[in-house]
């Protein structure tokens, strides 16, 4: 094969964000990551904090509504802001 | 883990009495009545995200909107409203069926807890929606129900295994589901799980179409539900009835979430025009009410709005009570980024791309009236089985009868044997994105092919372009064998990518067999404008046949056990309010 195949990954803006000064995750907290019907939050072990890892939200909200210390923010997703 | 041929070195293999997929509202249901009926059955409930949120309800529900309660309405009145409101093809049995049951299940939910609106002498508070009965009952609190589910579940002691995508139905050499074949998509392991019964309730095919926003993502309908139900019964070899009926949902633009003139309504809400007036007189969700509301998009008059600037501060308070907390509570503040106060200024609306969904319209899997599939040992429940405008409560109750029905099924039934083939073909089939190492990203053949939906499935149809359609699907089918996932989790999309294509050739196929136009917008064909009665008052069934083709067959509708009057049938004919002078007309 004379040319490289080559993956260019897009940039984006994720729609939901945690208060890390919150977010109990390092407690072993994983709230969030279960609700998510699309799967799309983990933790980030270095740091014991939740994060959105997969820009796919449908904006619903259980991540949210159901975190115990009010860590999660959802906003709109920015193309339908 | 995985070698060349795509093979998991660790397959999984479980064994239950009974397996249901699917945790959102018919499935929960369903396993708990199955549990109920036989205490020392094996029941397990797959879940394709955390039974705890999932499903189209996963925030709750603002309301029922078909209850049929003594006082307020009868079975017969309801079955006659869905025959009117569907244009007469209707399987009339399952619509009477779920409509007896109807308070049934709501005094099921009452017990567990879901609370109704009830007025000062503890009454239902139903209200009228529909185009001739009443049938609605709010939930002002409707945002528990998953949370009352789940503690059934674990009171039943339902055995729950979340985050499996499930991607097909194993069947025996009779031709009987015999189990059920997934993965895990966090860690992509390889599941068989044999079972004597198989509930399928994966909700509506919500993924079809693309949003005009161009958002993958922003669908209707929860977007886990992306027409895997339907996919996998095809495959399985059960018949699909009147899938060329969509779904299109008149909706908030850009948002894409209901507006609920089912709630705002009783309260005074209404669907208007760009001038700020009614222009149907109704606001339940039927084919001819999104044809006049089309009509109003691409008019002058356009484009349509809900409109409450008009009610009280008090009104519109309860209104955002209900709506910023229920089923899209981000609605709000999506409202808020925009500037939009229901005070001050009409919410706009648009309409929805298409999907599958028997909830609202009825296209689905084709069911009895105990919820079986024309496959031994299948059963279908929820927005993917075919009782038309079920809605949730229908989801409740055909999950009732599917799981009792497959209760009483399964005693004495032994394991059929797994056929290996059948096993090692879908492990190769679903893995295969894994173990490439160059390929395309999931995400884009996806955008793609719904896009492809748009321009040539959204009606008005067109013969033409459907035909160019199932071209451009054949494509997509050779382009998904070249999808490179690179975790689990892409794996997930691009296993739904499969689902969602054979949906999109479903669609096609079914619209261009019905050579007439039926359901308003729904099944409009451009080429055929007219209702054909002669030649298409009939069910039509889409399957695979021996040859492994797409077909399409017609099957009668059977007489009807509640009879229409003859001025009751055309009712939903007449939505559009008319002017004046037209009105003045009809007086002289």
């Amino acid at each position: 094969m004379p040319h490289t195949p080559h993956d260019i990954f897009l940039r984006s803006t994720a729609p939901v964000t945690i208060d890390e000064s919150r977010c109990i995750a390092d407690k072993g907290c994983t709230v969030c990551v279960d609700v998510c019907p699309l799967d799309l939050l983990a933790i980030d072990l270095t740091k014991g904090k939740a994060y959105m890892q997969f820009d796919e939200c449908w904006y619903c909200m259980p991540c949210e509504q159901d975190c115990p210390t009010g860590a999660v923010k959802v906003d709109i997703p920015y193309l339908l802001r | 883990m995985l070698d060349k041929t795509g093979d998991a070195m660790t397959t999984e293999v479980l064994e239950y009495d009974i397996v249901v997929v699917g945790g959102g509202t018919a499935g929960p249901m369903a396993a708990v009545k199955a549990k109920e009926h036989d205490p020392s059955l094996k029941v397990l409930l797959l879940e394709k995200a955390n039974v705890k949120r999932s499903g189209a309800i996963s925030m709750g529900m603002d309301g029922l909107n078909n209850a049929v309660i003594p006082g307020h309405a009868t079975p017969e009145q309801y079955t006659r409203e869905i025959t009117i409101a569907n244009d007469g093809i209707v399987d009339q049995r399952t619509v009477h069926a779920y409509a007896t049951h109807s308070f049934k299940t709501i005094e099921q939910l009452d017990r567990w807890g879901v609370k109704f609106e009830k007025d000062g002498n503890g009454d239902f508070a139903v209200k009228k929606v529909h185009h001739m009965g009443s049938y609605v009952l709010p939930m002002p609190e409707g945002h528990d129900i998953k949370k009352i589910l789940y503690r059934q579940l674990k009171r039943a002691r339902i055995e729950i295994t979340n985050r499996i995508v499930v991607t097909r139905v194993l069947t025996d050499a009779q031709g009987r589901a015999c189990g059920v074949l997934g993965f895990d998509c966090r860690t992509a392991q390889f599941y068989v799980v044999r079972a004597k019964a198989v509930i399928l309730s994966c909700g509506a095919a919500g993924r079809l179409g693309l949003p005009a926003s161009g958002y993958l993502m922003g669908t209707y309908e929860n977007p886990t539900n992306a027409g895997d139900g339907y996919a996998m019964a095809y495959h399985a070899g059960a018949a699909l009835a009147n899938l060329e009926c969509f779904q299109i949902n008149p909706l908030i633009k850009d948002y894409n979430g209901p507006a609920c003139a089912y709630v705002t309504g009783p309260l005074g809400g209404f669907t208007a025009n760009g001038n700020g007036e009614r222009f149907i007189e109704c606001d339940y969700w039927s084919g001819q009410m999104m044809w006049e509301f089309y009509q109003e998009l691409q008019s002058g008059n356009g484009p349509v709005f809900l409109k409450l600037d008009h009610l009280a501060d008090e009104t519109i308070q309860t209104i955002e009570q209900i709506l910023h907390t229920n089923e899209r509570p981000s609605r709000g503040r999506f409202h808020a980024g925009r500037g939009t106060d229901y005070r001050r200024h009409m919410v706009e609306m648009h309409i929805s791309e298409i999907g599958f969904c028997s909830g609202h319209s009825a296209s689905g899997v084709y069911v009895d009236e105990h919820a079986r599939t024309t496959v031994p040992g299948l059963y279908a429940a929820g927005d993917m089985a075919a009782v038309p405008h079920n809605y949730m409560l229908g989801a409740f109750t055909y999950g009732w009868f599917a799981g009792e029905h497959a209760a009483q099924d399964v005693a004495g039934r032994e394991h059929a044997p797994v056929d290996r083939e059948q096993v090692r073909a879908e492990q190769a089939r679903v893995l295969a994105p894994l173990s490439r190492e160059r390929g395309l990203a999931p995400s884009q053949v996806e955008y793609k092919l719904r896009r492809f939906v748009n321009d040539y499935l959204q009606p008005p149809k067109v013969t033409r372009k459907m035909e160019i359609g199932l071209q451009r699907f054949a494509e997509i089918a050779e382009d998904i064998g070249a999808i490179k996932a690179s975790h689990p989790h892409e794996l997930m999309r691009a296993a739904e990518v499969q689902a969602i294509r054979d949906c999109a050739e479903m669609a096609a196929r079914a619209s261009l067999f019905r050579t007439e136009s039926r359901w308003g917008l729904y099944h409009h064909r451009v080429d055929y404008p007219q209702r054909d009665d002669a030649q298409w008052f009939c069910h039509t069934d889409l399957y695979k046949d021996g040859a492994g083709n797409m077909s399409s067959k017609k099957r009668a509708v059977e007489p009807y056990i509640v009879p229409l009057a003859k001025e009751e049938q055309s009712a939903y004919e007449s939505l559009r309010i008319r002017g004046k002078e037209a009105l003045e007309e009809v007086a002289h």
